[in-house]
């Protein structure tokens, strides 16, 4: 899988970190990711994140 | 995941974050039989949280707030049906669509029914005299700010101030009246509140505080307000953020015990029942860390409690675990982010704890009874490496996370 984010778009309100945070991380300056193709045991959170970003900034694919 | 018991018919009424999350747990966990999602509105689920700010502004389009499940739901949608009446005995719910009367049979019902905004108490307004709630309220306003309009903001809550910082970045004219001696004062506490106040100050807000409204003036359409202290405000717009109430008319004479919301155990169950729960505004959990119950208006909170609450159902009683997420919300106002995890309802102490409040980068703290129960952050999400100090109660004030 591979996940990657607008950082135009993202507004760094932290929810993907709540619910996925081995991939997902908020900083001062912006999300990080630090994961670009995190294994498939974290599928459920990462499609959870994508879906309840609540500005769309996250894409899974697979 | 296999499911505990045998659920043939589950409904859930609500479409926003508590009720889509609490449809789309249902499924991940295994729920294979019939599902009924009954929403009031008619437009398909959306994101709440940019209607004060991107999408009232214009920096997002309606496609831009969609809340898309993950996947199909294999759901029968109902949009535009108002749930009106719920028999416990028959396990029935009775809704109205359109101008027919309908009703569904359930051996699972999750109430997830929402809040309403607070309506002016003093009857009729002339036009202008908005609320802001749905996408369709924020779309409506939208249009009106265009003809740039005097805009009136009534309340200082999350979402008149959000609402009077996003007018004020379209360069509108924006008063804000207030009964209390700041905005936000319930939500931050007297001691950091008036911070936000002089924020919206800066940004050319008239800050009109310790003052109501007596009356909106005009003949058909607003030409101004008029305040309890005999001024009066030129509007061509007027938005009200009086705050919501959980919508639960259709739940009196139900049984279901209603003290400002459902009242629910920590699992999210209904109190005295085991096939109903709650999620979301309309629902007061008892909140095994506050140890009380606590009624969030929060979306995150709402979309957390939506998946605890399908879990419930599909356990049981027997083996239905508690939810015991910290709250969590953000606001965005001008370029300041804050962000609070915990509650700090009966907060005794308040403290900073990073940073300095007058470069709008800091971290405050609240106690209650030596414990820590809130942390409060305008550095980019800072707050949330204090979740452990507040699941644990951790001592006050909390010690600094790496």
């Amino acid at each position: 899988m591979k996940v990657s984010v607008d950082l135009d778009t993202c507004d760094g309100n932290g929810v993907c970190m709540s619910i996925c945070h081995e991939v997902f991380e908020v900083q001062e300056d912006g999300l990080h990711l630090l994961q670009a193709e995190p294994p498939d045991e974290l599928r459920r959170a990462l499609l959870g994140a994508e879906v309840s970003c609540p500005t769309q900034a996250i894409k899974v694919t697979h | 995941m296999s499911t505990d018991r045998q659920l043939k018919h589950v409904v859930v009424v609500g479409a926003g974050v508590a009720g889509t999350r609490a449809a789309e747990a249902l499924r991940e966990d295994g729920y294979d039989g019939a599902l009924t999602i009954v929403g009031a509105e008619r437009q398909a689920p959306y994101h709440r949280p940019p209607l004060s700010k991107k999408l009232l502004t214009g920096k997002v389009h309606r496609a831009g707030v969609d809340l898309a499940p993950q996947f199909d739901l294999n759901a029968r949608v109902l949009r535009g049906a108002s749930a009106n009446k719920l028999d416990l005995s028959s396990r029935t719910v009775h809704f109205r669509d359109e101008n027919r009367d309908l009703s569904e049979q359930f051996d699972g019902l999750v109430i997830a029914s929402g809040a309403a905004p607070r309506e002016w108490p003093g009857g009729p307004v002339p036009d202008g005299v908005l609320m802001l709630r749905t996408v369709e309220d924020c779309l409506t306003i939208r249009e009106r700010l265009s003809s740039r309009p005097r805009v009136v903001v009534v309340g200082g809550g999350f979402i008149g101030a959000e609402v009077a910082a996003s007018c004020r970045s379209m360069g509108l004219d924006v008063v804000i009246i207030e009964k209390a001696a700041s905005p936000l004062l319930a939500a931050l506490g007297k001691e950091l509140a008036p911070r936000w106040a002089e924020l919206h100050r800066q940004h050319g807000v008239d800050l009109r505080l310790g003052v109501g409204v007596e009356a909106f003036v005009g003949n058909g359409k607003i030409e101004a307000v008029r305040l309890t202290d005999g001024s009066q405000v030129p509007a061509d717009v007027a938005i009200i953020g009086l705050g919501v109430t959980p919508a639960t008319d259709w739940l009196e004479g139900s049984g279901l015990r209603l003290e400002d919301g459902v009242v629910c155990d920590a699992t999210g169950a209904a109190e005295g029942t085991t096939d109903v729960v709650a999620a979301g505004d309309v629902a007061r959990w008892w909140h095994p860390l506050y140890e009380r119950h606590l009624r969030t208006e929060h979306w995150d909170d709402a979309r957390r409690q939506g998946a605890a609450a399908a879990r419930t159902l599909l356990a049981g009683p027997d083996r239905a675990e508690a939810f015991d997420g910290v709250p969590y919300f953000w606001s965005d106002q001008y370029d300041v982010k804050v962000q609070m995890i915990g509650t700090p309802s009966d907060y005794d102490a308040i403290e900073i704890i990073e940073g300095d409040p007058d470069g709008w980068e800091f971290v405050a703290a609240y106690g209650r009874d030596s414990r820590t129960i809130a942390v409060l952050g305008t550095i980019p999400n800072r707050v949330h490496a204090y979740r452990d100090a507040i699941s644990k109660r951790a001592e006050f004030p909390p010690r600094q996370p790496d």
